[in-house]
């Protein structure tokens, strides 16, 4: 027992480095440019896959073949990471967090079909390193010596990270920048330099610890994501900007991981995220973190009121009401279906606009209650025999619990860290569909969830679909104009002064938090019906993503915005599979480009537009581009 | 050596600054001055490019420095002392003299740690401790040194007595004076008039974003009218 302990402790702290490597450029490039870069954990698959591509060509059993084809990887990635940062994230620092969040999300989808391109669909697996192919015998078990290595390089990475922020002039610029970087600037330091310096150098570290996973684990497209949230959950338990708190919440993290594969093995990834709950609750701000000094949040255009829809856009919603009630008349019966998929995700998006517009809190999990609901659905049917309305009305419920047990959690953080912890919870329940395969059917998911007899053709199920979620809509519209709404706000606004006037804004948050992953729920299980099955990527990131598209597309200031995104989204994503394999590049691309033009969203940006030429005198310009707006 | 012409200045859609000019010479110590909200501060950002002038002229040493960053208008040798201080509180005093760091500037005088410590003999003293770590007076005077080691001809200095004690408002008073001795031209914003008289050579008064007022300092102790208009409380 006592040698299978040390034989995982060895295990947790040997898969720690490559976390560490990540969560620390993650966290670095956060602390200096305020951007959350979705997009790390494409630079540590892009990493490994060119370590392996320049390994094999240098010749991988050499010792001069192999490092270096591993200090290349790194090298190329790092230079990489110096053109997306002038080509993309130069002109979006002004943007919104979550603009930029989106922005680099893009980018994950672009480089997933690069990497597609290059190196084709199957996991490549790398050579072993020359000088460390043996074992040792430790305590009655064998132990490859790279993974000793790879302890040892933690700890190294750490002095010698020590050593650059504490004893140069480019660590000490770092560490000022991420206090204040605006001053940094009026002292005369580039800060464009040094952004693209900390870009490159977080982007090297990433590219690093995926090039030496080479001898450890196949190469494939799914590192990415997998890495990017479990950085997160090290970034968040370490604490942001923290180096010395992301090596000890790696190695926590690291041998939670070895641990959980022993006594749990079906749920380690949710051990992982309880731990993080448990220590985000304790210490909001991770190990090492403090709480975030007020500039955070300085920069970005102040969110306007949400005003109650204009007389004029009142008629516009009632026209488009008419025209889908009409459409089947119209069109052709294929064109119900997107119809159908088209009204439930625009109650999905305008559930999650309900939390973070309104409430101001940014979910990156939001897929969770719509896979809730979906599930909730599903079990209905195929564990309690349920028939189709009953389980429509039940599977909220599921969705709407997670809610409660989740928001608990989460309405105690704000801003990244909330987000961040959203994302966590959604792989909780990502990880229990995923694991539990005697409940869930795992991957396979759960299939034959039909409809009703009656409510079986295309016709009647769109209608059905379309009347729920009118409703739904209807109804979340309804309270974001009640008291309920203007309290919701006042505490998103001012908190301070929202609960000075006794307001239990943290109360308030958890009520809308239930309400949003209610809809969602709502959502899901119409969409589990219209599909007939259900699988665990209705939870996955990409969905949750999906989902804040919807809602950053159409701006978050307006109550439509949500539903006009859902339709240009799902539009614009359904005519890039149609035409080409790569669409996950040009979906990429596309999102990148729309938050460089349209950092208010299409709505947002509409009624700018409207504004400005209402007004009489000319407006000053609401940014920095004086040019621009003249 | 500065001036600045017609310059106007928003946050967001406020409009605070309408049109505000000035010159100063080199060598002179100019005092901006007028009540909370008068845009004081806003002049000295708008002049570093903190806040960008929506239009304007602002011509340092033959340099139209509108629209430029903020990095390259501190780079030309202007030295900007915020009203907050703004230390880098985890970066030690050394740290934090590193951060501004630039190569020596013709016509300017050349600072290095040693010369700012005989300016600054507290300082010399803490060298190690953290920035958030000292009083606020230290503090003042790490963020002036701070901005010192950039080697500036001009530093705008923004309400430099607020919140000290007496004694340490009449240090910051002599080293204004030594600044001037070594030929630094030095905008300070104050409220204060018995402070600026001790070390401003003219003064110009701002009010609700407009100048109103510009003379010597002895005209504008000698003028009761315009004091009581926008500068008693
Ligand atoms: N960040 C900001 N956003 C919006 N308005 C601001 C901001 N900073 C200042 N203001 C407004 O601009 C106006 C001018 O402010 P400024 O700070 O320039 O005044 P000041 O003369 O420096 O005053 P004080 O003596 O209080 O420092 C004030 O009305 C203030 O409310
Ligand atoms: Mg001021």
């Amino acid at each position: 027992m006592i040698d299978l302990i040390f034989a995982q402790t060895l295990n947790g702290l040997a898969s720690a480095s490559s976390l560490f490597l990540v969560a620390c450029g993650l966290s670095i490039i956060f602390g200096v440019t305020r951007i959350v870069n979705f997009a790390h954990g494409s630079f540590y698959m892009l990493g490994a896959y060119l370590a392996f591509t320049l390994v094999t060509r240098f010749g991988p059993a050499d010792v001069f073949g192999f490092w270096g084809g591993v200090l290349v990887a790194a090298l190329i990635v790092a230079a990489l990471g110096a053109i997306v940062e002038i080509v993309i994230l130069r002109r979006i620092y002004q943007a919104p967090e979550l603009f930029q969040l989106l922005a680099t999300f893009g980018l994950v989808l672009m480089v997933q079909d690069i990497a597609l391109g290059i190196w084709g669909p199957e996991d490549k697996l790398g050579p072993r390193a020359p000088g460390f192919k043996s074992f040792v015998v430790l305590m009655g078990s064998r132990f490859p010596t790279y993974e000793l290595f790879l302890i040892v390089v933690g700890p190294i990475m750490l002095g010698l990270l020590w050593f650059l922020f504490q004893k140069t002039r480019w660590g000490t610029l770092v560490r000022a920048a991420t206090q204040d970087r605006e001053m940094v600037g009026a002292l005369g330091v580039n800060q464009r330099l040094l952004f693209t310096s900390v870009f490159a150098f977080g982007a090297g570290l990433a590219a690093l610890g995926g090039a030496l996973q080479l001898p450890r684990e196949a190469v494939n497209l799914h590192m990415d994501l997998s890495m990017i949230s479990e950085a997160f959950v090290v970034v968040v338990v370490g604490g942001l900007g923290s180096v010395t708190g992301a090596y000890l919440a790696a190695v926590l993290i690291g041998i939670i991981h070895a641990f959980g594969i022993l006594v749990f093995p079906k749920i380690t990834l949710v051990l992982v995220f309880l731990v993080m709950a448990v220590v985000l609750v304790i210490k909001p701000y991770g190990l090492m973190g403090e709480r975030p000094v007020g500039s955070a949040h300085a920069h970005g255009p102040v969110e306007p009121l949400l005003l109650p829809a204009s007389f004029n856009i009142k008629l516009i919603g009632l026209a488009a009401l008419a025209v889908l009630l009409l459409a089947p008349f119209v069109v052709a019966d294929h064109w119900l279906l997107t119809l159908t998929e088209l009204s439930i995700f625009a109650l999905f998006a305008a559930s999650l606009h309900f939390m973070m517009g309104p409430g101001g809190m940014a979910s990156f999990g939001h897929a969770a209650y719509f896979g809730l609901g979906a599930y909730g659905a599903a079990l209905a049917v195929k564990w309690l025999g349920m028939p189709m309305l009953p389980a429509l009305a039940f599977a909220p419920f599921l969705a709407g619990i997670a809610g409660f047990v989740f928001g608990w959690f989460c309405v105690r953080l704000s801003g990244v860290y909330l987000a961040m912890l959203t994302l966590a919870f959604a792989q909780i329940a990502w990880a229990t569909a995923f694991q539990w395969v005697d409940v869930t059917g795992g991957d396979n998911g759960i299939l034959g969830i039909w409809p009703a007899p009656w409510a079986s053709s295309k016709l009647v199920y769109y209608y059905l679909a379309l009347a729920i979620c009118v409703a739904a809509i209807l109804a979340l519209r309804v309270v974001i104009f009640a008291p309920f709404g203007y309290a919701l706000r006042a505490g998103r606004d001012s908190p301070l002064r929202a609960e000075a006037i006794g307001l239990p804004v943290m109360r308030i948050q958890w009520i809308a938090f239930i309400i949003a992953a209610f809809a969602a729920g709502i959502a899901g299980a119409l969409f589990a019906f219209f599909k007939g099955s259900v699988f665990p990527t209705y939870m996955a990131i990409p969905r949750s993503v999906d989902g804040l598209l919807m809602v950053l597309l159409g701006g978050v200031q307006t109550v439509s915005g949500p539903i006009v995104g859902a339709f240009a989204f799902m539009g614009l994503q359904e005519q890039l599979v149609k035409a080409t394999m790569y669409w996950r590049f040009v979906l990429g691309a596309s999102i990148v480009l729309l938050v460089i033009l349209f950092p208010r969203g299409l709505v947002g940006t509409a009624l700018a537009f409207a504004e400005r030429r209402r007004e009489a005198e000319p407006a000053p310009p609401v940014t920095a581009a004086p040019e621009l707006a003249r | 050596m500065l001036e600045i012409e017609g310059l106007n200045a928003y946050y967001g859609r406020a409009h605070i600054l309408h049109g505000v000019g000035f010159s100063m010479g080199r060598g002179e110590v100019l005092a901006l001055m007028g009540r909370n909200g008068a845009g004081k501060s806003t002049t000295m950002k708008a002049v570093m490019g903190l806040v960008p002038p929506q239009a304007g002229r602002v011509i340092f040493e033959g340099h139209t420095i509108v629209g430029r960053e903020p990095f390259e208008i501190a780079r030309l040798g202007i030295g900007y002392v915020p009203e907050e201080r703004r230390v880098f509180s985890e970066l030690s005093v050394m740290e934090n003299l590193s951060v501004a760091q630039r190569p020596k500037r013709e016509g300017a005088p050349h600072w290095t740690p040693e010369r700012l410590f005989q300016l600054f003999p507290n300082l010399g003293r803490m060298r190690d401790r953290p920035g958030g770590a000292m009083s606020g007076g230290e503090q003042q005077m790490l963020t002036i040194a701070r901005t010192l080691m950039g080697n500036p001809k001009l530093v705008l200095l923004d309400e430099p007595s607020e919140g000290l004690a007496p004694v340490i408002v009449e240090e910051m008073a002599k080293t204004i004076l030594a600044l001037k001795s070594e030929g630094l031209s030095v905008l300070i914003s104050e409220q204060n008039l018995h402070f600026a008289g001790s070390v401003a050579d003219r003064a110009t008064i701002i009010e609700k974003g407009l100048i109103r007022f510009t003379g010597t300092m002895d005209e504008l102790k000698a003028d009761e009218a315009v004091r009581a208009q926008y500068l008693s409380v």
